[in-house]
């Protein structure tokens, strides 16, 4: 069955029905009970599956992983929910030395089967600490895999198929991207829907290709549309999985169109872009017709929101990196 | 001073006070969880100045003000409120991006703002709108944060007034860490010795770092107060579901005093609070407030109460409201008349007027000013990058782009 929903809805969605197909998952966070999330996507849903599988939590981000590392070894499924991508940072010791760790720590005995989901990114009009990008730290630590959906039934499906994963995953969510709206096909099943680690060409195209994930596939798409005026045929490729990369698609794209452009909000320095640039180096040098470019936010603090839209790449950024590619 | 009634609650201990690293409270009874807030009774609490406005006397707390220092803390409340109003009015016209209001909790910031001393350094969160105003700074200064036209920088030594504070907590160790400082220095001890005060609320109280501030502040026994509004709620979760005991109890533990004051009472917050100040300067180590409190208005004005609050809750706060009750001591006291609340309102009317059109004068930054203060030294990545951004920037220049 297919339906419209906005990328909100869709999480919201299929953590009902991870809810309802698994009995050991739990739901856990700050205000995400009566309240629904200060986003709304968990609404309605201690209601209908009552106050221990959907956990009001003590205002203590460090306590919310801890105590669902300890959830997921007595064979608890928890689904963290982190109210801001900057308010992550107390759970970052949890994170990176005990729920990335405890599987291998254990000989293999002990999976962490914990989800955390935070809503990220910028472009909300918010006050500092809550539009940080923070993946690259999550992405360099080995043990945790990294997902970032960019559309309503990415988002149906890779929250479900995150939550059924034994791999402790952090779920990045694109806030600014919450009220959008595409369709979700509700009869795909775990198996049938694209797989969770897999990247996908959201675009097909000739000249060049744009790489982004998160809310930047949207802003690339809306570059290929724009720049398909100008005569300049743009594959726009979502990441969708940022740990571990899928970067088949990448490469047998970039063997095609000898261009490259990454797009994302985070700052550059060591970013992903840094990371997905190499790798092609490596693999298509020969196909390679010019430099790779990044287009992403600048290496500063998050700004204060009224320059925010100079923070953030938007389309003209991409387009003058996809001009600047030309130039070779 | 007039006799007033002293109400039921009133007569109680307001808790473990002075004696409490001594001697712990004995062991509590579950049923007496702070469940107050919803079945409309107050707790054990220290109060000076009943919701009728009647002054009662307590064992161990009093104030000793004129007539016109009476005047003044109910026209520091009135002013606040009318100023915290406008904050909510100008985000509801688009001309704020968010808005924390304080409405409910003037007097706990006022009466513990007053209490400071010239020299104490204070740790807010991003609400502390009223104690911003006891230092007698200008009001504007946290608007650029919530108007998003800068990230509320200042610098904080100068004011004694830390930057606000978003993230939960975090300020309560930087406060015992300056506080520790101040030790250091030898700048405690007398009568001008410096004290800290970090404010926070009930939901911080269940941070590791808030925890972790208790242990600094008495392992160091630093010269801080640990102001907690208990306003009820952190967001959406009332404080009972956070905290089975109530919350100036974990002070004893820690190995240091711990008071619940009337948070609406503006008289026993500046009482209890100067006790813990002044304790401090004087080298007699950290105290814990717990201010017990109402946000009357949302958590911020993104957030809407309606889904987790009834409406008859906050009526039965309101009967308890911070102004009313100095207005009707200072009516019952014959301190003021019709024409002072006249002429106060109109004062408070011709302050908010005047921070509206200043708000809505603030420049815009400079798209560049993203570059500035990164780095004290400087960095050649941050140097590279802002030569792109103003080529990049140049180059629509007359392009009508």
């Amino acid at each position: 069955m297919s339906q419209t929903s906005t990328i909100g809805k869709a999480i919201n969605l299929g953590l009902r029905r991870a809810l309802e197909d698994d009995p050991k998952v739990v739901l856990m966070g700050e205000d995400i009970g009566r309240l629904g999330g200060v986003f709304r996507v968990t609404d309605a849903l201690q209601k209908d599956f009552g106050e221990d599988r959907v956990i009001d939590t003590p205002l203590a981000e460090s306590g919310i992983v801890g105590t669902a590392v300890g959830l997921a070894m007595r064979g608890y499924r928890p689904v963290c929910e982190i109210q801001f991508d900057g308010f992550v940072y107390p759970a970052f010791d949890q994170i990176v030395c005990q729920v990335a760790k405890m599987h291998n720590r254990s000989l293999g005995t002990i999976p962490m089967p914990i989800v955390i989901r935070i809503p990220w990114g910028g472009g909300i009009g918010a006050v500092e600490h809550h539009s940080e990008s923070p993946e690259a730290y999550f992405c360099h630590t080995a043990g945790l895999k990294v997902l970032a959906p960019s559309n309503p039934n990415d988002a149906y499906w890779m929250i479900q198929q995150a939550i059924a994963s034994d791999d402790p995953i952090i779920f990045f969510e694109p806030k600014r991207r919450y009220h959008e709206k595409g369709e979700i096909d509700t009869d795909l099943g775990l198996a049938g829907a694209y797989p969770l680690h897999a990247s996908r060409v959201a675009r097909p195209g000739s000249d060049v290709t744009v790489v982004a994930y998160g809310p930047m596939v949207r802003t690339c798409l809306d570059a290929a549309v724009a720049a398909e005026a100008d005569g300049r045929s743009l594959e726009v490729i979502d990441m969708r999985t940022l740990s571990p990369l899928d970067m088949g698609p990448v490469y047998e794209s970039v063997r095609r169109t000898g261009r490259l452009v990454i797009a994302h909000e985070a700052p550059g320095n060591v970013g992903l872009g840094a990371e997905i640039a190499t790798r092609v180096m490596q693999e298509c040098f020969y196909s390679l017709e010019a430099p790779v470019l990044r287009v992403t936010g600048y290496d500063t603090p998050y700004p204060q929101s009224r320059l925010e839209e100079e923070f953030l790449p938007d389309l003209d950024r991409v387009l003058d990196a996809v001009d600047r590619t030309f130039a070779y | 001073m007039v006799n007033g009634e002293r109400g039921p609650r009133a007569t109680k201990s307001g808790g473990t006070t002075r004696t409490a690293a001594k001697k712990p409270a004995a062991p509590r009874k579950k049923a007496t969880t702070d469940r107050s807030v919803a079945n409309g009774t107050d707790p054990a609490f220290v109060q000076l100045l009943t919701p009728e406005g009647d002054r009662v006397e307590h064992p161990d707390y009093s104030v000793d003000f004129t007539d016109q220092e009476y005047r003044d803390l109910y026209r520091d409340l009135v002013i606040v409120r009318r100023l915290d109003t406008e904050g909510t009015t100008l985000q509801r016209q688009g001309q704020l991006g968010i808005w924390a209001s304080l409405n409910g909790q003037e007097a706990a910031q006022i009466g513990s703002g007053r209490a400071l001393a010239q020299q104490d350094m204070v740790f807010p969160t991003y609400r502390e709108h009223g104690v911003l105003w006891c230092r007698d700074i200008d009001p504007i200064m946290p608007f650029g944060l919530f108007r998003g036209v800068d990230l509320g920088g200042w610098d904080s030594r100068k004011y004694k007034f830390n930057m606000y504070t978003i993230v939960i907590g975090a300020q309560t160790l930087h406060a015992t860490g300056y506080a520790m400082g101040v030790k250091l220095d030898g700048k405690m001890g007398t009568d001008d010795g410096e004290a800290v005060i970090a404010y926070f609320g009930d939901g911080a109280i269940s941070q590791g770092d808030v925890n972790e501030a208790f242990v600094y502040a008495a392992a160091y026994d630093a010269p801080v107060v640990f102001f907690c509004q208990n306003n009820q709620y952190a967001i959406s979760v009332p404080v009972h579901k956070q905290a089975k005991a109530p919350l100036f109890e974990r002070a004893s533990g820690f190995g240091f005093p711990g008071v619940r004051v009337d948070g609406n009472d503006v008289l026993a917050t500046y009482a209890v609070t100067k006790d813990a100040l002044d304790r401090a300067r004087h080298g007699e180590g950290p105290g814990l407030i717990e201010a017990y409190t109402y946000r009357m208005a949302a958590h911020t004005t993104t957030d809407d109460p309606t889904r987790y609050r009834d409406r008859s809750e906050e009526d039965a706060w309101r009967l308890k409201d911070p102004l009313s009750r100095m207005k009707a001591f200072l009516e019952k006291q014959g301190l003021a008349d019709e024409d002072y609340f006249a002429e106060l309102t109109a004062e408070a009317d011709r302050y908010a007027l005047d921070l509206r059109e200043r708000v809505l004068s603030m420049p815009e930054p400079d798209p560049s000013s993203i570059f500035d203060h990164v780095y004290p030294n400087g960095s050649p990545l941050i140097d590279e990058q802002r030569a792109e951004f103003l080529a990049y920037h140049a180059s629509f220049e007359g392009s009508g782009h």
